[in-house]
């Protein structure tokens, strides 16, 4: 069965890039706009992992991550942020937030494949 | 000059032969791939090797003419210059120069020096364009030519240690450390070994963290950032040490190879190697003493046991490898030579093998027996020889296609599939003709021009794709394009022109595409200098019928054409039937025999005379053997009908017998005999008596033209 990858970001272009490059590789993708937004569609959907931007409106990435790490059913749910080069702080914060791991943006398709592939197996 | 140097030329020689068209295949790619390193540094090192070693031997104007090559091509190897088709062109041109002064070297025709000098000069031209000039470049290629330290280029396999230490709380970012272990085990040869012994007792265990650890030893050839890669998420908060335990150099004999006190004793004959062994057998292993002791645990001593093992494993395959890439040059006529000594010994063998089976006894048997099994892995080991991959040849199209393409102002790319497809030698040199004819047909009739292509709405650039495939004990070839495929109207009319077919004849699609490997047949308008060089396609089809082979064709119009070749994989060895008339015996390629049935008087008296058989509701007409070769006597009262199949058309033979399959060392006929139709060789079975091999698709040719002789006067 194929895994299910969430996109979290509040630009409909990045969803969209992601959603595509994901799909073309065979992954079944769930779109959010906020953090808010995708902690509502975690729960009852069966997501293996989240892709999400840090600066969004609502609810933010961080706040996300650490909303999912305690959240006792989604804990172990791997994590990958998108960064910008110039937010190595932000990059630390998630981390110690309980990030599983990084891209940093802009990045190529194979790129996020690479990424998804080291933290989905 | 001493014999030794001489020798050392001709090996010179015979390498920078086989260095050109590696060069060729790689300059071919890299026009393809034009930022690909590996092509760039291959291009590269062929240059030097051409160039250093010429130098070495006294080939001075190779090693001048080359060093201008090289030099542009280190620039673009240090990304001062790119891969452009000039420098392609440029390239191959300088190529075949290089070639041509071999074989001046070699007694053949004087080279255009004017042609070298403009070589140079273009090359000048292209570097002079880098910033700084080229003379700086000139002088980094002289500088990496005297240190020869192309070598260190190549990666090379290092084993390394990684201790992969994680946090505890590893789990809640979210990662899985087996994924990390798996991604280390897709860089190479790893062995992981799983330390539990910070693991605390269940009252303590926190089931959320991790405790465990792990040391893994990996030997690899991508280097230690490769490694560092896969860590890269977690390298802040894990405990993560990598280090390097066998550089896979060479071990140096002062270093490590040092003698252990017992072999230094036993050298002075102060023990006996006995007495050592069994006074070390009552020692305990270090690892034991050690976790007895509590120093270290088992885990620890497992962990460092397997990294001794990877290191001793990798150096093995090592000196395996080197062993393995030793190879040794023969003559061919001494592989020749050596193949018609199998035969012979074949031949013997089936001798011993009959006087043994009415001998009756049972020691005589069990030798013959072994020697029979023996003389059949000699045989196999001997074809095997033989059997070079078709690859080489495959090469050579390409640069076919290209320049012929060039030429004609058409865009051509050729694919290859199945180049490691192994051949008998001879067969493959047997083999370019036609297939250069095939492809050159392809090319210049069957491609359209770019602009055809787009009106027909296929894609600008025409493809030929080359195919090499094993299908039992033959090798199938297919060449086939997108181009227009063949015109069967034009085929038709040619044929009726040229008197070949009657104007009234109804004729199926095979049989018009025979058509076109008839003597004399063309259908170009024009000659040009590709195709019409005054051989047609028959050439190709004598040549492949004299290789035992068969050629199908298939077109469809607009779509292409695929000529599919089937030959078999070796010429010296034919596996037949064998069967007996009266007293001759005969053999039948049994590739071509479909099946055996029984011709019985009735059978006969019912075809009122002519010679047909029923066979399954199917008229089978029938050769016999008797009457074509004159052989006097009379036929027992059930003969036999071998049916083979030739060109799409069912034919029997008519036999007494049918003894048997029977695998057959081809002689050829003498001087006297060669020219005889319908036998294509001989073989001598066990007793010493000879079997001729029948060529059946001759045989049948002849009794057709015969028949069609004395048919004509009855129908007048």
């Amino acid at each position: 069965m194929s895994k299910t990858i969430m996109t979290v970001d509040d630009s409909a272009s990045v969803r969209q890039m992601v959603a595509f490059t994901l799909k073309g590789a065979g992954y079944t993708v769930v779109e959010a706009v906020d953090g808010k937004d995708a902690l509502a569609k975690l729960k009852g959907a069966q997501v293996n992992m989240v892709i999400t931007d840090l600066n969004m409106p609502n609810m933010d990435g961080i706040s996300l991550i650490k909303a999912i790490r305690s959240d006792a059913a989604l804990k172990f749910l791997p994590i990958v942020m998108l960064t910008t080069e110039s937010q190595d702080t932000k990059k630390k914060e998630g981390k110690s937030a309980g990030a599983t791991g990084w891209i940093v943006k802009p990045f190529k398709p194979d790129q996020l494949l690479a990424v998804v592939k080291k933290v989905l197996g | 000059m001493n014999g030794g140097l001489d020798q050392a030329i001709e090996a010179y020689k015979e390498e920078a032969q086989e260095l050109l068209s590696e060069l060729e295949t790689s300059l071919l790619e890299l026009e393809e791939s034009p930022e690909d390193i590996e092509l760039i540094s291959r291009v590269f090192r062929a240059m030097h090797t051409i160039k250093g070693s010429g130098a070495m031997f006294g080939f001075d104007k190779i090693a001048h003419f080359t060093h201008e090559v090289e030099t542009a091509f280190d620039l673009v190897r240090n990304g001062q210059l790119s891969v452009t088709k000039e420098l392609i062109n440029l390239t191959l041109l300088a190529r075949d120069q290089i070639r041509a002064m071999l074989e001046e070297y070699g007694g053949g025709a004087r080279i255009d020096e004017s042609k070298s000098a403009e070589i140079i000069k273009g090359f000048k031209r292209i570097m002079q364009k880098v910033e700084g000039g080229t003379e700086g470049a000139e002088s980094a290629a002289s500088a990496k030519a005297g240190s020869e330290a192309d070598e260190s280029d190549e990666a090379k396999s290092v084993t390394y240690r990684v201790r992969f230490k994680p946090d505890h709380d590893l789990f809640m970012s979210g990662t899985n450390p087996v994924l990390l272990l798996n991604e280390l085990r897709e860089l190479g040869q790893t062995i992981v070994i799983a330390q539990t012994q910070d693991i605390p007792i269940l009252k303590e265990l926190e089931p959320e963290k991790c405790y465990t650890f792990w040391d893994v030893i990996l030997t690899t050839d991508k280097g230690i950032n490769a490694i560092k890669d896969v860590f890269v998420f977690i390298e802040d908060s894990s405990d993560i040490s990598i280090d390097e335990i066998d550089s896979g150099e060479d071990v140096d004999e002062l270093g490590e190879n040092y003698k252990k006190l017992g072999e230094i004793l036993v050298e002075r004959g102060d023990v006996k190697t006995d007495d050592l062994r069994k006074v070390l057998g009552k020692q305990k292993k270090v690892g034991e003493i050690l976790v007895e002791s509590g120093v270290v645990n088992e885990d620890q001593v497992r962990s460092a046991l397997a990294e001794q093992k990877q290191v001793k494993q990798v150096r093995e395959s090592k000196q395996k490898m080197e062993a393995a890439s030793a190879s040794i040059r023969v003559p061919s006529e001494k592989l020749d030579s050596l193949v018609d000594l199998v035969g012979e010994l074949v031949t013997v063998q089936a001798r011993l093998s009959q006087v043994s089976s009415s001998r009756h006894d049972a020691n005589l048997t069990s030798i013959a027996e072994e020697v029979e099994r023996l003389t059949w892995e000699l045989r196999d080991s001997t074809m095997g020889i033989r059997m070079l991959p078709i690859g080489s040849t495959f090469s050579k199209f390409k640069r076919l296609v290209r320049d012929l393409s060039l030429e004609l102002g058409k865009d051509i790319a050729m694919t290859t599939e199945g180049a490691e497809t192994e051949l008998d030698k001879t067969v493959i040199e047997r083999l370019n003709d036609p297939l250069v004819h095939i492809i050159r047909n392809s090319i210049d009739h069957g491609i359209e021009s770019p602009e055809d292509r787009v009106k027909k709405g296929k894609p600008k650039e025409g493809t030929i794709h080359l195919t090499a495939q094993h299908s039992g004990a033959s090798v199938l070839i297919t060449i086939r394009d997108d181009g227009k495929g063949l015109d069967k109207e034009a085929i038709v009319n040619k044929a009726i022109k040229n008197e070949l077919v009657a104007p009234d004849a109804v004729l199926s699609e095979k049989e018009i595409f025979a058509l076109i490997f008839e003597p004399g047949f063309s259908t170009a308008q024009k000659l040009t200098s590709v195709s019409g060089r005054g051989v047609g396609m028959d050439v190709v089809k004598r040549n492949i019928d004299a290789l035992r082979g068969n050629i199908d064709v298939k077109s469809t119009k607009d779509k292409g054409t695929t000529i599919t070749l089937k030959l078999p994989l070796t010429l010296a060895i034919i596996d037949g039937l064998l069967v007996k008339v009266e007293t001759e015996f005969f053999v039948l390629p049994l590739s071509l025999v479909e099946e055996c049935v029984e011709l019985t008087k009735e059978v006969i008296d019912k075809a009122h005379g002519r010679h047909v058989a029923n066979v399954r509701e199917e008229i089978v007409p029938y050769i016999r053997i008797r009457e074509f070769f004159n052989i006097t006597g009379k036929s027992p009262e059930i003969e036999q009908i071998v049916i083979v199949e030739v060109e799409d058309h069912r034919v029997g033979f008519v036999v007494d017998y049918v003894i048997g399959e029977h695998q057959t060392v081809i002689k050829s006929l003498g001087k006297v005999y060669r020219g005889v139709e319908g036998v294509s060789g001989a073989t001598i079975l066990g007793d010493g008596t000879v079997a001729l091999i029948l060529d059946v698709p001759k045989l049948v040719k002849a009794v057709e033209i015969e028949e069609n002789q004395t048919m004509v006067p009855q129908l007048s």
